[in-house]
């Protein structure tokens, strides 16, 4: 079975994000005071074949802890989807 | 506690923490009992937690030398440049003539590299930066200094793309070239890695800055970054923040950001115009603690600081996180009274945060406010190395392994069959090849004053603009001498670097060190450390290169529990008085004669050749002999300015052979060369003795240089000529320039991808 | 015509003595040409070079204007909406705003850029070098974009440029048959541009400079980062706005050994009198 794996990967909140930090500065610049706090981080998307959900999770969960975040500096959150076959 | 809008319990910052310590809380610290004592002696009663976090860190072996400081103030400081004694401010300041000066100052940022490369080494090299400008100086130049274990290994092969990848986009981003410095791979930095970045800046005579504070009522600014709770995550302050929750709080890491620190850069300089300023320091190695003591104890007045008005990326950060933080791309400035404006002013240009937390005052002593309520109070000048800090005397033993390492003789080592088999695996080897997968990820030219970029040299050569002068910087240390031969082994490092600036074309004029060693309470690691220091001193006193500055990094341990080789890296800064005295290290054409100046020896001890050939690992230094090597560099600074050769390169790891390919690489040439049959031809090609250089010299040229040579004490012999592409030895093809150059160029890459 | 060789014979001087004081070693090794090459037509034109926060190439494109070319100089600054009379601006390299989010992505909004674009878009003289590229990019003032370098790694080195045309103000006097040694220093320098663009482009003559070996041929090898085509330089289609991801201002004085881009300043000056 095939699911579809949704993965966001944001820096820790307590770390500096230079990147958010330098958007959230040029928002102010635009006019748009009213956005604050911009944080930026990446998404994934990925394709995990697996017997069931627990186990495309737990995949997703180790490509995720080994791979795809820093878990030093980043965190991550994803979503599990079937694909229809 | 209350619950925070996520809904998880947090602690109330009802300050008050006056709860009072114990030795107990002391040791969690870091702190020996005896430190304790002294500190309720220094303050007369017992201090609270945010006290007695200030002793740690101020006290800590980073911040005091406290191990080490006795036999630091043994190294030479005077010199005929120099501006600034060592010590005395962030960096040294050397005079460079024409009115300018040059700050320059390595230090080490080996264990953030080793648990977050990129980072570790981005914020390594933002410290080491902020250095230089803090004393109003603009770096120009960039060198690092790097050691990696073995690059077959996985776990190395991330380490060095993290590392270079953080040094390359922080250097990049702000905007100063990276123009020099090594590579080298050993077993013994497997778990440890050292990553020492190094910077140069130039700054008109007169106009640099202090790290100082005085003036009653004069306002305290902290500028730049927000703070947050970097940089505190020992097990102590751990297990003294009671929640789990905070403990996730404590980032592991800290992030640079490089784009800050050019408008810290920009801002600073600018700051300084305005002639408001009465002290500057920047804020590394624990914090604002660290920043208004030192200043304060130096300009002998104290502070009167509200935490509170430090501008924090984090909620409710308790005092002692706040004086304690090490968060990056952050300036303490003292301004004068009155002129708070044309400082604003000057931030707000750059879009940096810039508070004012405190004032200057005439106590001595810093006083924490937060909230109004006082929650520390110490006097400044207790704090500070110099002041109160510990000062202790280490015992030290000369470890078995040095005499054994005497015992070495080179006839207990067959010389191979085929020298062209050990020349190409010297070629491939990555200690030798190519550092062009490393050094093209750093922007060398930014600046447009990096001289050496077309006209490759043994040092880096940096025009300084606005007059005709160049520094010439070099990093350099072959740790495995030091390892076999602490004391001779740190003089060659001197030596050695001297060469380079030398052979560029230079003069030698000051040394910046990064001490890396092991744990400094082993004896036989102390000695090690001791002995460094005393070939230092000697070295530096012979080149009249006084000791600057620099840094110290113990407790750096090697994968069987031992200490990685002891790596005492040598930054050394050199002047040109005309960029027109450049000298380049490639043959230039066919049919110049190429000569060895120094002496060859029957020596292949501690060699490259040596280890990674044979896998012999212990054995004494190399040849050296102080008093010859500051004789032939003499005469080779005497050749360069007479311009009696056409090219200079040094002979150092690889020997003869590889000097001369590296000389042939550049030009695109090739070599014809006759050995002595005086001594061993192994030794002759691959041994290491020290203090000989590869010279070529134009055909109507070479009457002169003979001339000048045999008018000198020096030893030379003529090896033989350049040729259009073959490199022969004796009559037989060791290889040829074109392949050698595809081989030479492409092992990194073959380790670390495209 | 007496009057007019008077002027130009003291400008001469001027340059003569600014150069000279500034440093000896270049009259000799290359004053002399150049002043020869320019005896008909030297020219002071007021350059404007924009400096954004995190620009960082910004004073080596001044020193190249001021003290090798002697021009006049004026310092945009990001916040201003003042050109300040400037006949030909440049965005210089480095890392505007950090570069964080995309390369040039958040300079083209500020302040300085909107008089900036609106002087592009009346026909006057606009050229970006590197982040300066980056954003005209970011900004649609030329065709394409930028993309990571192909082996995603920063690279810094001489490169050789091919020009592709002489039809442009930044190219006019260059020899399109030789390689010209100019250093490149980048992240995102990964020419883009689809295929129907880049037909267009071609059919328009707006490709400056291919990058290619120090034999002038055009080969994947010589690709340092896998751009289309080759493609290091560009020009929009009315031809007054010029992009090059090569630094010309690191190979323009005889200090640093290599002179190459000397010729693209020279091209500016020469067209424009």
């Amino acid at each position: 079975m095939k699911f579809t794996a949704s993965i966001n990967v944001m820096p820790l909140k307590e770390i500096l994000d230079p990147q958010g930090k330098a958007v959230t500065r040029s928002m102010e610049n635009l006019g748009l005071s009213e956005i604050l706090e911009v944080r930026i981080g990446k998404h994934i998307t990925l394709t995990v074949d697996a017997p069931d959900e627990e186990s495309a999770r737990k995949k997703v969960d180790e490509a995720c802890k080994k791979l795809l975040a820093n878990l030093i500096m980043e965190s991550y959150e994803f979503e599990l989807e079937a694909q229809l076959s | 506690m209350c619950r925070n809008a996520l809904g998880k319990w947090r602690i109330i910052p009802t300050f008050a923490r006056m709860e009072l310590t114990t030795t107990e809380t002391a040791k969690e610290l870091g702190l020996l009992p005896e430190e304790y004592d002294r500190i309720k002696e220094i303050l007369g009663r017992t201090p609270n937690f945010t006290e007695l976090s200030i002793f740690s860190v101020m006290w800590s072996e980073h911040c005091s030398y406290k191990n080490s400081i006795s036999w630091l103030k043994t190294l030479p400081k005077e010199g005929p440049h120099m501006l600034v004694a060592p010590g005395e401010e962030n960096a040294g300041l050397v005079d460079i003539g024409d009115g300018f000066g040059c700050v320059f100052k390595i230090e080490s940022h080996n264990h953030p590299s080793a648990l977050e490369p990129y980072q570790g080494a981005a914020t390594g090299v933002g410290g080491i930066n902020r250095d230089i400008f803090t004393m109003g100086a603009r770096p120009i130049a960039q060198l690092n200094s790097l050691r990696f274990g073995d690059l077959k290994n996985d776990r190395t092969q991330w380490l060095v793309k993290g590392v270079v990848k953080g040094i390359g986009d922080y250097g990049n981003a702000f905007g100063i070239p990276t123009v020099g410095g090594e590579l080298f791979f050993d077993e013994c930095y497997q778990v440890n890695p050292l990553v020492n970045a190094m910077s140069a800046g130039i700054v008109k005579v007169g106009e640099t800055v202090s790290a100082t504070s005085y003036g009653v009522g004069n306002p305290v600014y902290i500028v730049g970054s927000a703070t947050g709770k970097d940089g505190i995550h020992g097990a102590a302050f751990a297990s003294k923040d009671i929640t789990a929750d905070s403990v996730n709080d404590l980032p592991a890491v800290q992030v640079g950001d490089p784009f800050q620190e050019k408008l810290l850069l920009e801002a600073s300089l600018e700051v300084i115009k305005t002639g408001a300023v009465i002290g500057m320091q920047d804020m590394g190695a624990a914090g604002i603690i660290c920043s208004n003591s030192e200043m304060s104890a130096k300009g002998e007045h104290g502070m009167r600081i509200d935490l509170d008005k430090v501008p924090t990326r984090q909620d409710n950060m308790k005092p002692y996180e706040i004086l304690l933080s090490e968060s990056q791309e952050r300036m303490l400035i003292v301004v004068e009274k009155g002129r708070e404006a044309d400082v604003e002013a000057v931030f707000d240009k750059w879009d940096l945060n810039c508070a004012i937390i405190g004032e200057v005052t005439d106590t001595k002593r810093l006083e924490y406010y937060m909230h109004g309520e006082l929650v520390a109070d110490v006097p400044a000048n207790d704090l500070v190395l110099g002041g109160g800090a510990p000062v202790y005397e280490r015992e030290y033993t000369e470890p078995a392994y040095f005499k054994e390492n005497q015992k070495f003789d080179i006839n207990q080592v067959v010389e191979p069959a085929d020298l062209r088999e050990v020349a190409r695996h010297l070629l491939s080897h990555p200690n030798i090849a190519s550092k062009r997968w490393v050094t093209e990820q750093y922007d060398s030219m930014v600046g447009t004053a990096t001289m050496t970029t077309n006209r490759p040299s043994d040092a880096a050569v940096v025009a300084v603009k606005g007059s005709n002068k160049a520094i010439v910087l070099t990093v350099d240390c072959n740790a495995r001498y030091v390892f076999a031969d602490p004391k001779k082994g740190c003089a060659i490092a001197v030596a050695e670097a001297a060469r380079n600036i030398v052979c560029a074309g230079g003069e030698p004029s000051a040394i910046t060190n990064c001490l890396n060693f092991g744990n400094p309470y082993i004896p036989e690691v102390y000695w090690q450390f001791v002995m460094a220091i005393q070939g230092m001193s000697e070295a530096c006193l012979k080149f009249k290169t006084p000791v600057t500055g620099g840094n110290v990094s113990f407790y750096n341990q090697s994968p069987d529990g031992g200490s990685v080789f002891p790596t005492p890296t040598i930054g050394m800064l050199g002047i040109m008085q005309d960029t027109a005295n450049l000298m380049t290290l490639n043959f230039k054409q066919e049919g110049d004669y190429i000569y060895l100046i120094g002496e060859s020896k029957n020596d292949i001890a501690s060699s490259q050749y040596l280890a990674s050939y044979h896998g012999i690992k212990n054995g004494p230094a190399p040849w050296f002999d102080l008093e010859k090597e500051y004789e032939m560099q003499e005469l080779v600074k005497q050749l360069i300015l007479e311009k009696r050769i056409v090219s200079a390169h040094d002979v150092a790891d690889g020997g003869l052979y590889i000097a001369l390919a590296e000389s042939a690489m550049a030009g695109k040439l090739g070599f014809a060369i006759e050995t002595d049959s005086a001594i061993r031809k192994d030794a002759f090609l691959f041994g290491e003795a020290q203090g000989r250089v590869v010279v070529s010299v134009k055909a109507d040229e070479q009457e002169l240089f003979v001339e000048t040579m045999a008018a000198s004490e020096v030893d030379f012999t003529l090896l033989g000529a350049v040729t259009s592409s073959g490199w022969v030895v004796d009559g037989e093809m060791y290889d040829a320039v074109a392949p050698a150059t595809v081989l030479f160029n492409g092992v990194l890459h073959s380790y670390l991808g495209n | 015509m007496y009057y007019l060789f008077s002027v130009l014979l003291a400008r001469l001087l001027t340059f003569f003595n600014k150069n000279y004081l500034w440093n000896k070693q270049k009259l000799n090794s290359f004053a002399y040409n150049f002043i020869n090459r320019h005896l008909n037509s030297i020219t002071r034109m007021k350059f404007g070079v924009v400096i954004f926060p995190g620009s960082n190439c910004d004073e080596d494109i001044i020193y190249v204007l001021e003290k090798v070319l002697d021009q006049e100089v004026v310092r945009l600054w990001h916040k201003d909406h003042d050109l300040q009379g400037a006949e030909f601006i440049i965005l210089p390299g480095g890392f505007s705003y950090g570069d964080y989010l995309r390369s040039g992505a958040i300079a083209r909004f500020s302040p300085i850029m909107q008089e900036v674009i609106s002087y592009a878009n009346k026909g006057g003289y606009l050229l970006g070098i590197c982040n300066g590229f980056q954003i005209l990019t970011e900004a649609g003032l030329v065709p394409g974009a930028l993309l990571h370098n192909e082996k995603r790694k920063f690279i810094c080195k001489n490169v050789y440029l091919k020009t592709a045309t002489n039809n442009s103000l930044i190219t006019s006097q260059l020899d399109t048959h030789a390689a010209l040694k100019i250093p490149l220093a980048h992240g995102e320098g990964n020419y883009f541009a689809n295929s129907d663009t880049l037909k267009d482009m071609n059919d328009h003559d707006q490709v400056l400079f291919r990058y290619c070996d120090e034999n002038a041929a055009i080969t994947n090898d010589a690709n340092p980062n896998g751009s289309a085509e080759n493609i290091a330089g560009v020009c929009n289609r009315s031809r007054n706005v010029f992009g090059m991801m090569p630094h010309p201002e690191r190979a323009s004085d005889s200090l640093l050994g290599n002179q190459d881009g000397l010729g693209i300043f020279e091209s500016i000056l020469n067209t424009v009198a």
